[in-house]
């Protein structure tokens, strides 16, 4: 019985591998998303350009200008002289913020009074302008610290930010972890339910179960293949994670690679599910597109979950990526003990029972 | 052969071609069902604003100095707050992602606030960084939440604050800040590029596989009108599905809409006209409905999805990325339908897009135009 197995799980590997276009469509893609995502995909503002009219032109506004020039989310500095042009720059999106020091901004400060300072920011990129502000606000506030004499000081302490795991808050120690989950989910998805497909597409797969294989020899045939293609694209993520990108790994190869076997497991459930649905290749490329769309973008990967409506956190549950993504990252940079692994492994065991179980009995009623 | 077009035979084609997508369920789902999905899914998912985050309290000082300033952090409507007493307790919680990062209140803290003529000793936020949107939102909402807590102190205490400056936001087009008002304009984009390139990356690839292709080329059907037919039908039902977007963002997801619907219209056409142009061209060049599909989704969608703004801020990016984003169509389209949902008709902004847009559309349909005469020789 392990002979017929093994003999089926080459037959896979060899369609899955010989003809030079699969090859690339399993390979191609790895390297695009390793080269392209962690670059790409950040929500750090860097290099932007910082707009300013100063009706103040006073030491003060003049300094803290200075400043803000100085401010690693800029590299472009614009004055802008009358109201016409503060408009215009935001309007045209020539600026992401534009600061606004009112006339008497000085005089006030001299004063020993409190002062306001007006930043606009383009609505249509409000993210990256709440973080833009975020350092401005920074800045403005070491400054008060500076010119803040201590015998008027209401201010008894201030706060100190330190970010565990990634201590400067760098986006490739966010992506590269859930891109080994994503990668992981798409290469499942298409080896499982388009290997099926195009059996049933080429009518060998009733040649499939006339012979004396049993269903459930051919769906372990079917996710074996998957779960080494899977494996090894994963792997190759991991590595240029740690020694390309030097992203320090922290927990243990073992439990990430057991619960990766999990995961995989939950997900060739649900491509052998779309593909005993769909009669065509195409068919069943639609369906591996509707499924991975709302997995990726649903995961947490995008957005955070809990910024979520309530009933879609729940729906969430049943979305195999969630959990991964959580375990990945846990074991990659947080080295997250056993009990808060079991804790998202026992979601993934409980899809995979249900999805291989329901794709099981569809195999078993096709022979029927 | 006769190379002008004929009205006759071009009705014809597009009849036939026009015939297909109703009889075949797939292009219905891939232009009325799909978007729609795709829609509700990006508007309800994809959220940046962290409305509540969760945030911890260590109150390792239970004085009521200490209770107090916790207060202030109980009373914002931006955070959620789990109070624990010990810092181990709180870590576990961290990183069992329950909160997002806590603030610890040491043991010494009234005592020092009492003593503020002293030294400032600085209270320890931690966040996890394993999140770092998320982190920098409990960064910015704690310092907003400390600042306010300081002015009232002040005030309950009859002393001036000390001079502070305060920065005062002011958010245009969308005052209240909320990812949503441009994210889901800008998925828009997204779920046009894919349905555009996907529909017709399948039709031309579809005549080559069923060996159809042959008998149109023996016919006397001209390439322009070959092209048109292929093109014309699927515009229809692109433009559908835009408009259909559209309906459901302004009327299902309440995005407000500032602009004018003919140049949503015009400008819709022509990005519309790149994405067929793009499909067409994969179609007529791989002559195979499985990898045509796959590779528009690889040329289409990830670009789409990384590369034009829609989420990632492009000048984050190193340069040479940011130079490859001028050649990705959808770039232009998120601007413009950010602009045109938030700001309204903003003409420098428009115009700047649409040229970028005709050139792309010109360029992919000029190209499947090329590939298609090297078919018929």
């Amino acid at each position: 019985m392990l002979h017929r197995i093994v003999t089926l799980v080459l037959k896979e590997l060899q369609t899955l591998l010989q003809d030079p276009q699969s090859r690339t469509i399993l390979i191609l893609p790895v390297i695009l998303q390793l080269a392209l995502f962690p670059f790409a995909a950040t929500l750090e503002v860097t290099n932007n350009t910082l707009a300013v009219f100063n009706e103040d032109n006073g030491n003060e506004s003049l300094e803290l200008i200075k400043r803000f020039a100085q401010a690693q989310a800029f590299s472009e500095l614009h004055m802008l002289y009358d109201e016409t042009e503060v408009r215009d720059a935001i309007d045209n999106q020539q600026a992401l913020l534009v600061i606004r020091f009112p006339t008497d901004f000085s005089r006030q400060l001299a004063a020993g009074r409190g002062a306001n300072i007006q930043a606009l920011l383009d609505g249509r990129r409000s993210n990256s302008g709440q973080i833009a502000f975020g350092y401005l606000q920074e800045i403005i506030e070491n400054y008060s610290e500076e010119r803040d004499n201590p015998a008027n000081r209401a201010t008894p302490s201030r706060l100190v930010f330190r970010h565990w795991f990634n201590p400067n808050l760098d986006y490739v120690r966010h992506i590269v972890p859930s891109l080994v989950a994503i990668i992981t989910t798409i290469s499942t998805l298409i080896v499982t339910s388009l290997s099926v497909a195009r059996e049933h597409e080429q009518g060998t797969f009733d040649q499939l179960l006339v012979s004396p294989l049993t269903p459930n020899m051919i769906m372990v045939g079917k996710t074996l293949p998957a779960m080494l293609v899977a494996i090894s694209q994963a792997t190759i993520i991991l590595l240029a994670g740690i020694f390309i990108y030097h992203i320090p790994f922290v927990g243990s190869f073992w439990l990430l690679y057991a619960s990766m076997v999990f995961y995989i497991l939950a997900l060739a459930g649900f491509g052998l599910l779309i593909s005993s649905i769909c009669l065509t290749q195409q068919q069943s490329f639609l369906g591996v597109f509707s499924f991975v769309m709302p997995t990726i973008l649903l995961s947490g990967f995008v957005a955070p979950i809990e910024n979520m409506p309530v009933w879609l956190q729940y729906l969430d549950w049943f979305n195999p990526l969630t959990h991964f993504i959580v375990i990945v990252k846990g074991v990659f940079l947080k080295n997250i003990g056993l009990p808060l692994l079991l804790h998202n492994l026992w979601p993934l065991m409980a899809i995979a029972a249900v999805t291989l179980g329901a794709s099981n009995w569809l195999f078993n009623r096709q022979l029927d | 052969m006769n190379r002008t077009i004929s009205l006759r035979r071009l009705r014809a084609l597009c009849h036939k071609e026009t015939l297909q997508i109703i009889r075949d369920p797939s292009s219905n789902i891939i232009a009325f069902v799909l978007p729609v999905l795709l829609l509700f899914i990006f508007g309800y998912g994809i959220n940046l604003d962290s409305t509540a985050v969760r945030i911890g309290v260590v109150l390792e000082d239970t004085s009521p100095e200490a209770r107090h300033f916790a207060d202030n952090l109980y009373g914002s409507p931006y955070l959620d707050v789990t109070t624990k007493l010990t810092r181990s307790a709180m870590e576990e919680a961290m990183i069992a992602e329950q909160v997002r990062g806590f603030i610890v209140i040491p043991v010494d803290f009234s005592t020092k606030l009492k003593r503020a003529a002293g030294p400032a000793t600085p209270l320890l936020v931690v966040t996890d960084g394993s999140a770092p949107n998320t982190a920098s939102f409990v960064q910015n909402y704690l310092r907003g939440a400390w600042h306010e807590g300081l002015l009232q102190r002040a005030d309950e205490q009859g002393k001036a604050a000390a001079p502070n400056i305060t920065l005062e936001p002011r958010f245009w087009f969308n005052a209240s800040a909320e990812s949503r008002n441009y994210l889901i304009p800008g998925s828009i984009t997204i779920i046009i590029t894919v349905i555009g390139t996907l529909l017709t990356s399948l039709v031309v690839a579809r005549e080559w596989e069923r060996g159809t292709m042959e008998a149109l080329l023996a016919s006397p059907v001209t390439r322009t009108e070959l092209l048109l037919s292929k093109l014309l039908p699927y515009y229809v039902l692109g433009i559908i599905s835009l408009f259909l977007c559209v309906a459901v963002a302004v009327f299902i997801l309440d995005i407000p809409f500032r602009g004018s619907l003919l140049v949503l219209w015009g400008i819709g056409s022509l990005f519309l006209a790149s994405c067929l142009g793009m499909g067409l061209l994969l179609s007529t060049s791989l002559r195979n409905q499985f990898n045509a599909a796959q590779a528009a989704l690889n040329a289409a969608f990830l670009p789409a999805l990384m590369l034009s703004g829609f989420i990632y801020e492009i000048r984050s990016m190193p340069t040479a990325v940011q130079a490859f984003t001028y050649l990705v169509p959808a770039r232009y389209f998120v601007t413009a339908m950010q602009t045109i949902f938030q700001a309204g008709n903003v003409w420098p902004v428009l115009l700047n897009s649409s040229l970028f847009l005709l050139m792309s559309s010109v360029f992919f349909i000029g190209m499947t135009a090329l590939k298609t005469r090297r078919g018929l020789e």
